[in-house]
């Protein structure tokens, strides 16, 4: 009895039909190369896997060379975030039959932070934009001993969009504000502003509206509704963004 | 599900052409109307300048201005209207609905649906326009 369950599983693999798919990455070494280069890799996949396993995959059988971030591999961590097929992407939640395999699938790193190396930039000016906006609680007061601060559902539902943020980058570098001279504070860091912006427990909303009136601030948004588009989370940032430009035009959240 | 695609995808792809810059970024409806609404906002802001310039030579001599003016009189920039009022209905109708994705949160979720819209108003409006023009520039 043991046997014939032990021997079903293979059976049942093979079954299933796997794809060559052909992936285009755009590589840069530093010490090598002075311009990104095109390589193109053939992996055997499967139509459940996902663009971050063809990069394992590439990565522990073909070219260890090949470098890239992640650390969850499941939509969390938000630091695979790369242009697939010229979108930005978490490579750990786009699946292999949701692309055209027909063609080769383009890879490259996100657009408008400094390239380091093949798939990873430098995130440090987004995080600089990020730490910009002060998103941490401002409260002048003390909870009452004991409880915690006070808030009604209606009052946290008005933020809870912007409480999903990952901070992938991938709405902030698919930007085309971002991309000319990446100046802008970008939506990601916009989107983390407004969700302490509209938290009836935060007394620090008009700083933050202070800062986002710059102009490098809100106002360099353009509507491109690229973010939205890119968000992994679902999160509608381009409606946060106009929501603060609201408030700015109010002089309140 | 690409299956059918992928069982004829035997032979490793050639490595298609070289994109040295990145490939471009594959917007959507909202990013192309921003392009489309900068390059018309350029091309009308560059002609304003000549038009104000042309229209300012009136103070200056009537008879230059006659003499310049008389010089647009020609079909191709009979063409070039069509271009110039193609180029301001955009701009006019999309800068309406920017107004409205700015300030109206049901927009933020419907710019896609605004945007064809745009493109309909801008469509019926050339249709209205350019056979009556061309008939004038055409009948001189």
């Amino acid at each position: 009895m043991s046997t014939t369950t032990l021997e079903q599983p293979p059976a049942a693999e093979a079954a299933i039909q796997s794809f060559t798919v052909t992936f285009l990455i755009r590589r840069f070494d530093p010490d090598v190369d002075t311009e990104p280069r095109w390589q193109d890799f053939d992996v055997e996949m499967y139509a459940t896997d996902r663009v971050l396993d063809a990069l394992h995959k590439i990565k522990w059988e073909q070219d260890g060379s090949l470098t890239f971030r992640r650390s969850c591999a499941h939509g969390i961590c938000g630091s695979d975030a790369m242009r697939i097929n010229g979108r930005n992407r978490l490579a750990c939640k786009t699946l292999i039959k949701d692309l055209d395999i027909s063609k080769p699938i383009y890879v490259e790193a996100i657009k408008g932070l400094p390239l380091e190396k093949d798939l990873i930039v430098d995130m440090e000016p987004f995080f600089a934009s990020y730490r910009e906006v002060q998103p941490f609680l401002i409260a002048g007061s003390a909870p009452v001993a004991g409880k915690e601060r006070v808030q009604s559902v209606a009052e946290r539902a008005i933020f809870d969009d912007t409480t999903k943020c990952i901070l992938c980058a991938a709405c902030t570098s698919s930007c085309p504000v971002f991309w000319t001279d990446g100046q802008y504070f970008g939506p990601a860091a916009i989107v983390n502003a407004h969700r302490f912006i509209f938290d009836s427990r935060d007394e620090g909303s008009q700083t933050r509206l202070d800062i986002l009136n710059d102009k490098e601030g809100v106002w360099r948004c353009r509507t491109t509704f690229n973010c939205t588009e890119a968000c992994p989370r679902g999160i509608e940032v381009t409606k946060a963004i106009a929501e603060v430009k609201q408030a700015i035009m109010r002089g309140k959240p | 599900m690409p299956e059918t695609s992928a069982g004829t995808l035997t032979a490793p792809a050639k490595p298609a052409r070289q994109k040295p810059g990145g490939t471009l970024y594959r917007g959507r409806e909202g990013m192309w109307s921003w392009v489309l609404h900068r390059i018309t906002g350029v091309a009308i802001f560059f002609f304003l300048l000549v038009h104000i310039l042309d229209t300012a030579l009136v103070r200056v001599s009537p008879e230059a201005y006659n003499a310049v003016i008389g010089t647009y009189q020609t079909p191709i920039m009979g063409l070039g209207e069509v271009a110039l009022v193609g180029a301001i209905v955009f701009h006019a109708f999309n800068g309406l609905r920017i107004i409205l994705v700015d300030f109206w949160a049901w927009a933020t979720r419907h710019q896609k649906l605004l945007f064809w819209i745009v493109v309909g108003l801008w469509v019926v409006t050339m249709l209205a326009f350019t056979p009556r023009h061309l008939i004038n520039v055409f009948s001189h």
